[in-house]
């Protein structure tokens, strides 16, 4: 009898190499914790911390003079975010062109392709550092950051979406004596063109979140007034922006869907 | 396809629209040819059908011709120059003047009717009149022209994905004429086509090729459709012809050394 269920084939045989990998992970998590002093205690003094903090951002401050820099640093943010997009898309279309390997020599795909990859290498905020120290703060430090950030991700979905088209379209272009811009121009362009107007809307609406993140390092906008705020103890002031960054971005979303689905 | 064949037919006619293929060979893999030495003259006027099993290297054949495919060796003379040697702007010089007919129509779905019909004009026209749609009066007038012709002149604007098969295939059509070809290719232009349709679109090709007298090679799978409209058959077997004649003189002998077996013809 034993030896019949030791024969019995088994439908669930164990997984050893993700049992010891669960264990190693539990290993190194408890060890990590402790060598970076992680503890209830600490856990527990914070949260009173964060308590006293959100106390003092209510009620947050509306008055007159706060709306003004409110408002003139959201208008930069806008400023920023929209020239961002503009220069970003711009530089995009004609880059994820040729990163694309179904079109583009492998030298020039190859090319375009390692500058897209540095574009996406360091996260926006790191980038907008750099053209901090560049050009000195302000908003033209964050387009700089925003664009080469809008480069990066934009050229790489208009790359893939080049790489997904169908061939079959362009072949018949090609076959006609087009030369390659005209193949281009009336047999890919149709094909990438809508994908790329929703890349936009999305670029758009990232770039507007994106914008209040480069303020807190120079780089212009609503997020340098947020930086201020946060140094100046206004707390209550820091939530006026909070919730305005918030409206704008659900507001930019929104925007962002409609915009692409006028374009489908 | 005695050797002095093509010859005489150059000379005859100066440059004329024949075709000579010499010695065309293919091998997507080294040493694996799809297309094995073939040689065929394709006289300038009228409908050569290419009949033969699938993968036989049909398809590769006429692609070679418009050098969407690059052929291994051979040569293939049109209008006094080897199309094999061709490259860059003397390429889409001669591609220009050799319409395609595709088995999917091979559209841009997104553009209108009629801009799919202008492409045509895409090796004529400078690029900025493409990208602008700033196509000369004459070609659009013409495009219209032909867009009656075909039958579809009430679809000019609509976009190329909410047309059927078959008028899609009417459009393909219009498209190669546009280019005021001197040598039409058709791959299989009526395989994704109900039987009627078919019929319907090989009645077109001929016709509209045949009043302009430019001369259309098909490749084409329906062997009665074939014989129908063509004026010469030419029947392919593992990358080799093995039949090249009128249409009366194909017997079931040829079609059995072209498809092989038997059963099918019963």
């Amino acid at each position: 009898m034993t030896s019949a269920a030791a024969d019995r084939r088994r439908a669930f045989p164990p997984n050893w190499p993700l049992r010891i990998g669960l264990l190693v992970l539990a290993i190194y998590v408890v060890y990590a914790a402790q060598i970076l002093d992680i503890t209830w205690t600490r856990f527990l003094i914070g949260i009173e911390h964060g308590e006293r903090f959100l106390s003092r951002m209510f009620p947050p401050d509306f008055s007159h003079d706060k709306l003004q820099l409110l408002y003139a640093g959201m208008m930069e943010s806008l400023q920023i975010a929209i020239l961002a997009t503009v220069f970003g898309t711009a530089i995009s279309l004609p880059l994820g062109l040729a990163s694309a390997r179904n079109i583009s020599p492998a030298p020039i795909a190859w090319a375009a392709r390692l500058f897209i990859v540095l574009c996406r290498t360091f996260h926006p905020l790191i980038v907008a550092i750099l053209f901090v120290k560049a050009v000195g703060f302000g908003a033209l430090a964050g387009i700089l950051a925003l664009t080469v950030a809008s480069v990066g991700f934009i050229s790489k979905l208009v790359g893939e979406a080049t790489e997904e088209m169908s061939m079959k379209q362009v072949e018949a272009v090609r076959a006609t004596g087009a030369s390659f811009m005209s193949v281009i121009i009336m047999g890919v362009m149709p094909q990438v063109m809508a994908r790329f107007i929703g890349f936009i809307a999305y670029e758009l609406d990232s770039n507007l979140r994106n914008s209040a993140l480069v303020g807190l390092v120079g780089g212009g906008g609503i997020g340098a007034t947020l930086f201020t705020a946060f140094q100046r103890f206004d707390y209550d002031f820091v939530l006026t922006i909070v919730i305005s960054i918030i409206a704008i971005v659900m507001v930019g979303e929104i925007l962002s869907g409609f915009m692409r689905r006028l374009f489908q | 396809m005695d050797a002095s064949a093509p010859q005489q037919t150059r000379a005859a006619d100066g440059v004329s629209r024949s075709l000579i293929i010499r010695n065309l060979r293919k091998e997507y893999r080294a040493g694996v040819p799809v297309l094995k030495d073939v040689s065929l003259t394709i006289e300038g006027r009228g409908l050569t059908a290419i009949i033969g099993p699938s993968g036989t290297g049909k398809s590769t054949l006429i692609r070679c011709i418009n050098r969407l495919v690059d052929p291994t060796s051979g040569e293939m003379i049109f209008q006094g120059q080897d199309l094999a040697t061709l490259r860059g702007k003397a390429l889409r010089q001669a591609r220009r003047r050799i319409g395609m007919v595709f088995q999917e129509y091979n559209l841009v779905e997104r553009l209108t009717v009629i801009e799919n019909v202008l492409c045509g004009r895409l090796g004529y026209v400078p690029v900025w009149r493409a990208w602008l749609r700033k196509f000369p009066a004459a070609d659009v007038d013409r495009a219209f022209q032909l867009l009656d012709e075909v039958g579809l002149g009430d679809f000019a604007n609509q976009r190329a994905d909410q047309l059927s098969g078959g008028q899609r295939q009417r459009v393909g059509i219009a498209r190669a004429l546009m280019q005021d070809p001197d040598l039409i290719l058709a791959d299989e232009p009526t395989s994704s086509l109900d039987p009627k349709t078919s019929f319907e679109i090989m009645e077109l090709i001929a016709r509209r090729a045949g009043e302009r007298d430019i001369p259309v090679i098909v490749n084409i799978h329906n062997v009665e459709l074939g014989r129908r409209f063509a004026d010469r058959i030419v029947g392919m077997s593992k990358g080799e012809i093995v039949f090249n004649g009128p249409p009366a003189a194909l017997e079931e002998k040829h079609l059995l050394a072209i498809y092989g077996g038997e059963g099918w013809l019963e």
